[in-house]
């Protein structure tokens, strides 16, 4: 289990770290920040292993508000309790605040443009592919995972389909799924318990 | 941004958007595009604070600006604001408004979802060794790996299915491949996407 070491693992050094690195996220992040958090926070400053990016992403998604945001808060908070929770947040959105109410106020007329309606298709285009191309990245990390791999990929495939095609709300998927994959974790964490420890 | 409308709002208007924004920040689960259309429905049709082309420009720009999505909901509230100032020529009266639209948004969409996960997540994580906590965030996993894939796939449909997409899908197709197997720079991507929109190929 991925449990947290302190000092061990590489961490921001300090409030100020926090909130820069939470701006370069931010200001890399075009159409959503998802896929740098993953790159940035997982790969390159190793701050979370792949299973505890997924496991905050879970409880950022299963809670209300915007993802990323939750997200921020929660790993803020983890390092610095609630000033480094606050600290991330501010990073992650004063730039890009000043940036997009910049643009809305000098680009009020030019967004109507066929050159720029292009560029803005063009760049969802590869926001698509960035998110999509994360999870991709992150299926690695379902190896350890405790319900084995058919589970998973069953489990996964039928909340693609639901989401994607059926477009089933969100909130039924997690409650459906969600549960049942939970309970079956909870069996397996069970088995392997016992296991472990045989009474 | 075009058509902009004047609007005289009063304090209890200023309050009522402000609680009609953090009711949806507690019933956006998925993010707070997920409550897109809500806003559309009360701040669009319900209220006439805002035209229909003023919404759906505030959500390209905050799509195509870097940063949180979320901040969709800032220009939602910058536009409101600059309506009830006068409109674009409604000089330093309207930019202060704008202002106050943004604040009163952004802390509605903000402030009560950022409460419970702060709440919520901390418990979690003392509690983390509890076998259904466990077992919560590893029966999760799946869910959100296919949840990742899913939003990619609805993105990149987003402009429609018709065969005449086929460049979008291929860009998409191809950044995913690129992010998956490459470590290629994010941002090289997006300026290649943005410039091949920009000459009329996607």
């Amino acid at each position: 289990m991925p449990a947290h070491q302190e000092g061990s693992s590489p961490r921001p050094s300090s409030l100020a770290d926090l909130f820069w690195s939470f701006t370069q996220l931010a200001l890399q992040g075009f159409g959503g920040v998802l896929a740098i958090v993953q790159r940035e926070l997982v790969e390159k400053k190793r701050w979370l292993t792949p299973e505890e990016f997924m496991e905050d992403w879970a409880v950022a998604q299963i809670l209300p508000g915007p993802n990323v945001v939750n997200l921020s808060l929660m790993i803020g908070d983890r390092y610095f309790g609630w000033r480094g929770g606050l600290v991330a947040l501010a990073g992650m959105l004063t730039f890009p605040l000043l940036i997009v109410l910049a643009l809305a106020a000098l680009f009020a007329g030019v967004s109507d443009s066929p050159g720029v309606q292009g560029a803005l298709r063009g760049m969802g285009a590869v926001t698509a592919g960035l998110i999509g191309g994360t999870g991709l990245r992150l299926i690695n990390s379902l190896e350890k995972n405790v319900m084995g791999a058919l589970v998973c990929w069953a489990l996964a495939a039928i909340t693609f389909a639901a989401i994607a095609w059926l477009r089933v709300p969100l909130v039924w998927v997690l409650l459906g799924v969600g549960t049942l994959a939970c309970g079956w974790a909870y069996r397996q964490l069970g088995k392997v318990q016992a296991r472990v420890m045989p009474e | 941004m075009s058509e902009s409308l004047t609007l005289n709002l009063t304090l209890a208007d200023w309050l009522a958007l402000l609680s009609h924004f953090m009711q949806l920040s507690l019933l956006a689960i998925g993010g707070a595009i997920t409550t897109a259309p809500d806003m559309h429905r009360y701040l669009v049709i319900e209220q006439h604070w805002l035209s229909d082309s003023q919404f759906t420009s505030s959500v390209a720009l905050a799509q195509a600006a870097p940063g949180p999505n979320v901040l969709f909901v800032a220009l939602l509230g910058w536009n409101v604001g600059l309506n009830a100032g006068g409109g674009q020529g409604g000089g330093a009266l309207a930019w202060l408004y704008a202002l106050l639209g943004v604040v009163v948004t952004m802390v509605g969409i903000m402030l009560p979802s950022t409460t419970l996960t702060f709440v919520a997540a901390r418990w979690g994580h003392r509690n983390r060794e509890r076998r259904w906590v466990r077992a919560f965030k590893q029966g999760m996993a799946p869910i959100v790996i296919a949840l990742l894939l899913a939003t990619g796939w609805i993105l990149a449909v987003g402009h429609g299915t018709s065969v005449s997409n086929w460049p979008a899908w291929l860009l998409a197709a191809v950044c995913a491949l690129l992010v998956w197997r490459t470590r290629l720079h994010l941002l090289w991507l997006l300026t290649a996407g943005g410039l091949l929109g920009w000459i009329g190929w996607i």
